[in-house]
């Protein structure tokens, strides 16, 4: 069979109106003012953004409809994170869609149903996972004691401090577990911010040491370890959508600095030595958005084919170093205005940083297409 | 006329059972990887009867019009004989400058009469084509032409040097850009196109050697060659109008081409077939980490390409920078075969130090041969620096 072999790609009705709304909607909310203006900002994001974009339902798109959401699957929030990436609109949006996803695939409860209602609701919800720098490793030292009581911490929790769920991953007798933690559960001083490269974005470490579950808001289910997989794959595909949309963006913001700025009696965007590395840019767009829609044609609500991680992956590796390219170039090719605070390449260069990080980097996604292209 | 779904399906299934079925055995000569390279006339007489065949079979320019030669149909049938002579992986059309460009340009453009004349004999390979655009010190500039057309009479007498012409000593009509008017303000106002016959007194065209050490195309020249003066397309003054319009059908820009292969298809998974039992360290290659992730890079690429034709086709995935798809598909393809054919060689250890010839050659020296056969695509039909240059200028406005 063809390494290539799936190549299926489409785009529905309700994905193109979503994408148009999405698209106007950050635009409106977040112009480059609107998000300097929150780089210091505690939460680090417009709160009256966050209502009215829970109002038009975006956070329950991918939940199924008796718990209030509209049943639509998660493939049709890949438009909206890209159009918040270009945006640079900032908050908990993929987060919460993510934690949901985890909670969701990893089968139904009582708890679970309350958070995922919530999370439609508006309330931010977040996963902690990693307890070190590296997204390969899966030992897990955060544990839950057979009396329920936790021990231990999580880093690198994506906006911990507005979260009012958060989806530990961890062990509970032996077996992999989630346990459901509502904010005011944790301990006192439990949260620790991180100071990131990316200021439009928030994270924290949490310890949970001391901290008493009920049973009932521990989940250990057979399925737990599938929906951790697709968890995993689906944040990959979201961080590709959001550094896909700050790519074109980034782009689009050098290729105005090259039509105005003028030195040697000629704009610079007549060099070919910026000029090319821009055509460069715009294809690695194109590959990354093609990478991205695909991946969204293969999803549904069971669990991930081989194909779709195979496009997951794919999407990320391809949109991690699209990201890299662009917001470096951009820096350079506004010389030293590109180097200053003030430059918006800034914004998109640490976003790059940061989003390369975010469920693996290219070298990670690559590693692991190797094996299910060239060991199967 | 309404095609269904069913007509499709049967028309595929008719189609691939007569690939298939009438596929020719390997010939025991290499043959020619692309139209580009059509070097000996034991190549020619092959490709000529296959495609004539093809033709004949009634699968070659079956959208172009019934009275010249053509099917008459939906463009759509084509396109499902490409894909089968693609999968069945048949030799090549190999007329593609009749088939590809010139017959396009004359069925959009052309008199009845040069439709009567011209058409059928592209279809059926009895008329090979050129192109005679390029000059040996005019290339990418290709507006600055210098190749002298003189009205006397009935006639055009030409002066000058054409090069790299494809099939030049094989062809029977040139589509050739020559200067009617060497005094106009702008260079490209002075330059005419005509539908030269080449077989008149005074053109000699002249092998040249490639760095594959095959040949596939000439020097030609002109010397006092008399052409009828109906040979003018268009008007004179109109050459670089018309000359950019066979450009749009070249790049695959604008439809209207007769169909079939002008390329062998080589495709990663070609590629990777022949790593698997290569070894590197003493162990499997395939195993190698580095290699390993270098081939998923070129995976990846390949896939990004088929994955952009798809998405070029759904308007709401391309509101960005319309046609950025299409516009760079010459330049991502052609670069891309490039790179995977050095990265086949490289693999290969010692033994990627043979050529075509030697018995110990891998694949008899196929990737090698390839690789330098992929630089005519990066070249020919405009070079990858200047498809970024139109890219940078018209898709992102960038200045000139
Ligand atoms: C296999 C093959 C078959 C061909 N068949 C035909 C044919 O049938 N008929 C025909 O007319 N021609 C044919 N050509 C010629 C082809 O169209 C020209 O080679 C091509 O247009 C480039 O021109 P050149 O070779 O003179 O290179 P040049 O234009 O001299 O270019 C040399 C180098 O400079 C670069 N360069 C040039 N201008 C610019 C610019 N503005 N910006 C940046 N870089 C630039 C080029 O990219 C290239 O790397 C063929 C070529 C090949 C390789």
């Amino acid at each position: 069979m063809s390494v290539i072999a799936n190549t299926k790609l489409s785009f529905d009705e309700d994905q193109a109106m979503i994408m148009e709304v999405a698209r106007e909607f950050c635009r409106n909310k977040s112009t480059m003012q609107a998000v300097r203006g929150l780089l210091d900002s505690a939460s680090g994001f417009d709160s009256n953004a966050w209502r009215e974009l829970a109002d038009l339902g975006w956070l329950g798109i991918a939940l199924p409809e008796q718990l209030g959401g509209s049943g639509l699957g998660v493939a049709h929030t890949v438009a909206i994170v890209e159009a918040m990436g270009r945006s640079m609109l900032s908050g908990p949006f993929v987060t919460s869609t993510l934690a949901a996803q985890l909670v969701l695939r990893a089968g139904s409860s009582a708890v679970g149903d309350r958070l995922l209602r919530d999370v439609i609701a508006g309330v931010p919800a977040t996963v902690a996972q990693l307890e070190s720098a590296d997204w390969g490793s899966d030992s897990c030292a955060c544990l839950i004691d057979d009396n329920g009581q936790l021990q231990g911490s999580k880093r690198f929790v994506a906006d911990a401090e507005v979260a009012g769920w958060l989806v530990l991953v961890s062990r509970y007798r032996g077996a992999p577990a989630l346990a459901l933690i509502q904010a005011e559960q944790l301990p006192p001083a439990a949260i620790k911010t991180h100071t990131l490269v990316d200021e439009t974005k928030r994270a924290a470490t949490i310890d949970f040491s001391g901290l008493q579950l009920a049973p009932e808001a521990i989940i250990s289910t057979e399925g737990l370890s599938a929906a951790l997989r697709d968890y995993a794959l689906l944040g990959a595909l979201l961080s590709a959508a959001e550094a896909t949309g700050s790519a074109a963006a980034c782009l689009d913001s050098t290729v105005e600095y090259l039509k105005t700025r003028k030195q040697f009696g000629k704009l610079i965007g007549s060099y070919q030595a910026l000029k090319h590395p821009c055509v460069d840019i715009l294809n690695a767009i194109d590959a990354s958005r093609s990478f991205l829609y695909h991946a969204a044609t293969l999803l549904g609500d069971e669990p991930l084919s081989r194909d779709a991680e195979i496009a997951c992956r794919m999407a990320k590796a391809q949109a991690s170093e699209t990201l890299l390219y662009a917001s470096d170039r951009a820096v350079q090719f506004h010389g030293a205005m590109g180097f200053t605070y003030d430059c918006d390449a800034q914004l998109y260069i640490r976003r790059a940083q940061w989003s390369q990080q975010q469920f693996g980097d290219a070298a990670h996604h690559r590693k692991r297409l190797a094996a299910l292209l060239l060991d199967e | 006329m309404s095609v269904s779904e069913q007509d499709l399906q049967d028309f595929r299934q008719e189609v691939s059972a007569w690939m298939r079925d009438n596929k020719p055995a390997d010939p025991g000569f290499l043959l020619p990887q692309s139209f580009m390279e059509v070097g000996t006339e034991q190549q020619l007489d092959f490709l000529r009867e296959w495609q004539h065949k093809v033709w004949q079979a009634g699968y070659l320019g079956m959208a172009w019009p019934k009275e010249y030669g053509g099917g008459g149909l939906s463009p759509i049938f084509q396109s499902i004989a490409d894909q089968e002579m693609r999968r069945h992986g048949v030799p090549i059309c190999f007329n593609v400058i009749g088939l590809g460009w010139a017959g396009p340009l004359i069925n959009d453009i052309g008199s009845d009469e040069q439709k009567a004349r011209y058409l059928k004999g592209i279809l059926s390979a009895e008329d090979i084509w050129c192109q005679g655009f390029s000059e040996p010190d005019h290339g990418s500039d290709l507006g600055s032409a210098q190749t002298r057309a003189v009205r006397e009479a009935d006639e055009y007498v030409i002066n000058g040097t054409k090069i790299w012409t494809t099939m030049g000593n094989y062809a029977r009509y040139m589509i050739l850009l020559a200067r009617t008017n060497p005094q106009t303000e702008r260079k490209y106002d002075g330059l005419s196109f005509f539908l030269a016959p080449m077989d008149v007194p005074g053109i000699d065209a002249v092998p040249i050697r490639k760095v594959t050490g095959e040949y596939g195309f000439t020097e030609t020249f002109f010397k006092d060659a008399r052409i009828p003066a109906e040979s003018l397309m268009g008007g004179e003054g109109q050459g670089w109008k018309i000359a950019m319009k066979t450009l749009q059908y070249e790049r695959g820009a604008e439809a209207g081409a007769a169909g079939g292969l002008a390329f062998e298809r080589i495709v990663i998974d070609d590629m990777i077939e022949q790593l698997r039992d290569m070894s590197r360290d003493g162990a499997p290659l395939l195993s190698d980490p580095v290699t390993r992730d270098h081939l998923v890079r070129l995976i990846m690429e390949e896939k990004s390409i088929a994955l952009g034709d798809k998405r070029a086709a759904i308007a709401p995935l391309t509101t960005d920078y319309p046609f950025s798809l299409q516009l760079s598909s010459k330049l991502r393809i052609t670069e891309y075969a490039r790179r995977m054919r050095q990265f086949a060689i490289a693999q290969q250890g010692a033994a990627g130090s043979l050529y075509v010839g030697d018995e110990q050659a891998r694949q008899g020296g196929f990737w090698q041969r390839a690789y330098f056969n992929s630089f005519s695509a990066t070249i020919g039909g405009g070079t990858s620096q200047v498809q970024a240059n139109i890219i940078a200028e018209h898709i992102l406005g960038l200045p000139k």
